[in-house]
């Protein structure tokens, strides 16, 4: 028994990546850049808001977070619209007392049901980024183009109907794609998307689509749920990682510090405070531009 | 070919018990040899299927699976490596070879602050499992082949692919004349595993002290993992004093490198530094230190 000989040629051993969807380039070897006010360290808060159908459906794949118990799961659709009704006026308010504008990561289904907190959401500067249709809009190899070419279209409509505008940023459920998804998202007007979290700076796909990290290792959900850490821990982490970045930074380069937000784990009242603080501690260095995902796309286009 | 039918104990080595061994000195003086192991690696978007093992459990592409480890190779090896060379740690490194094709860049940054290489297989997601012996001589030769090509070296050790094995890797990487192996675990001293033909040694590699076992399975804060890795060498370095011991420190840049956690990180090198028990070296040196003391075997 042996494995067939193809397991062992290797046609895309090669310079650079084994796919064409962008191009290699070492950060440390990039131009200068700084984020405007001479600031070193873009923040950015990104906020995921989220409908999880009672209904969960398999296909491609079940959502993080999604139902867990047998239908009705009434457990699991509450706490997490709890979220959508309690949670994110806190984060609402905490940006606000902070001075601080995020992204706001919103499935369509946000739109169509609850439009009041589309309207707070724009009343308060922040961004809305297009995250899907609703928690059952998950992308990846083996969704039909079409399904895919119309999920990206209904999500980006949607908002636009209820936000007044058309969202610039994409942000694929648990960051999955298919193959089709980063030309999917250009060819429908997105300026991008924030689904590789394979570096600390902005850069271009090779078809033009700019990619946004947006570090899952640094998400609410992946420290506080998955690893199951305090919001203590997960606050400290994020202030170990800005002085870092900000030293690295210096006087002459600029790093990105995503921190991604989900309401009904970071804004229970026994979280809030933490992450409250953390806001306002961050919005308050000198060293930060704190600023939602278009705003540090733009600054990034225009001054590499 | 016929396979040879799997056996309850592949007999690798004696049983030799944590009290009463030879005494094993290492150079002035120091109780505990101390390497770090960063995984220069790479792994492919769309590889082919081992019938043995998925390289993705998703869907390919695996958007953040690939661009968390691509992370490495973009932004976190240097920051990593900055930290190490600061302190006056070499890296032992394990390395998926085709990276001296995919991204040459990374391997001479290694191989500029004198860093030595072993084979990590060719890619991360090729797995040995099912090869016959002419395909695993074929990863060896190509291993010893792109490596000496791509940084004048000789490998001289294996850390499997994703520590993917066959029952004849030992024997096979002894007879190419490679002399340590970091798949095994287990012990906190360097020992002797019998093969076929020629000398293999058996490096500690601390798979419990991996950077992945640290976050990904014990789900340790970056602060928590450092205090683990402090602790592992307080006692390291003070059983050492008996019988010289290892502590190695298996990284992946794309967890230790993140800004969140290489702070705490560098804080575990400086307290090492500082120490004075630690004689910090690279894995070679630890095993011609050792060979040097093992009688009648010196090489």
């Amino acid at each position: 028994m042996s494995l067939d000989p193809a397991y062992l040629t290797y046609p895309k051993r090669r310079l650079g990546y084994d796919h064409e969807i962008y191009p290699w380039s070492v950060i440390a070897d990039r131009p200068p850049l700084r984020w405007p006010g001479d600031k070193g360290v873009a923040v950015w808060f990104c906020v995921s808001l989220e409908w999880f159908p009672l209904t969960p459906a398999d296909v491609p794949f079940r959502a993080p977070g999604h139902m867990v118990t047998p239908y009705p799961d009434y457990r699991h659709y509450t706490a997490r619209e709890y979220g959508t009704r309690v949670g994110f006026y806190r984060l609402l308010d905490a940006f606000a007392n902070a001075g601080v504008t995020a992204s706001i990561a919103t499935n369509a289904a946000i739109a169509e049901r609850y439009p009041d907190i589309i309207a707070d959401i724009v009343a308060a500067g922040h961004e809305i980024i297009a995250h899907s249709t609703d928690m059952n809009g998950t992308i990846a190899t083996g969704l039909p183009i079409e399904e895919e070419r119309a999920l990206i279209a209904r999500s980006l409509d949607t908002i636009k109907r209820a936000a007044g505008k058309r969202p610039r940023g994409w942000l694929s459920i648990a960051r999955s794609q298919s193959w089709n998804t980063p030309d999917l998202l250009k060819e429908a007007g997105v300026d991008y998307c924030c689904d590789w979290v394979n570096d600390e700076l902005p850069y271009r796909f090779t078809n033009g689509l700019v990619n946004l990290p947006l570090n899952h290792e640094l998400s609410d959900r992946q420290v506080i749920t998955v690893q199951q850490q305090s919001a203590d821990s997960y606050a400290q982490q994020l202030r170990d990682a800005f002085d870092w970045l900000a030293g690295e930074a210096g006087q002459d380069h600029a790093r990105l510090l995503p921190i991604h937000l989900t309401p009904y784990i970071s804004a229970l009242p026994y979280r809030i405070d933490a992450i409250e603080a953390l806001i306002s501690d961050l919005a308050g260095r000198s060293e930060a531009f704190v600023a939602p995902g278009d705003a540090i796309v733009d600054a990034w286009g225009a001054r590499r | 070919m016929v396979e040879a039918a799997p056996v309850a104990d592949p007999a690798l080595y004696d049983f030799q018990r944590y009290r009463d061994r030879p005494r094993i000195v290492w150079p002035a003086g120091k109780t505990v040899a101390v390497w770090v192991a960063p995984n220069l690696e790479y792994y492919e978007i769309d590889p082919p299927a081992n019938p043995h093992r998925k390289s993705w459990t998703t869907p390919h592409p695996d958007a953040v699976g690939y661009s968390h480890r691509d992370h490495s190779n973009r932004v976190s090896h240097w920051r990593m490596a900055e930290a190490m060379s600061r302190n006056g740690f070499p890296g032992s490194v394990s390395l998926s070879v085709a990276l001296c094709q995919h991204h040459p860049a990374v391997v001479e940054d290694g191989a500029r602050r004198g860093w030595e290489f072993f084979s990590h297989g060719i890619y991360n997601t090729r797995y040995a499992y099912g090869m016959d012996e002419a395909q695993e001589r074929a990863i060896i030769e190509d291993s010893i082949a792109t490596v000496q090509a791509a940084t004048g070296q000789r490998i001289r050790g294996w850390l499997a692919p994703a520590l993917t094995h066959t029952p004849r890797t030992l024997d096979l990487i002894a007879e190419y004349g490679l002399d340590y192996t970091c798949d095994l675990y287990h012990d906190d001293q360097v020992g002797t595993v019998k093969v076929k033909s020629g000398q293999l040694a058996s490096i500690p590699y601390s798979l419990e002290v991996n950077d992945h076992y640290g976050f990904f399975v014990y789900n340790m804060s970056p602060r928590d993992y450092a205090d683990t890795l402090i602790r592992q060498f307080e006692r390291l370095a003070s059983e050492g004093a008996r019988s010289g011991t290892v502590m190695c420190i298996p990284l992946h840049a794309y967890l230790i490198g993140q800004p969140h956690r290489i702070a705490a990180f560098e804080r575990v090198l400086e307290h090492i530094a500082a120490d004075g028990r630690a004689w910090i070296a690279r894995a070679g040196e630890i095993v011609d230190a050792w060979r040097a003391q093992q009688p009648g075997d010196a090489a």
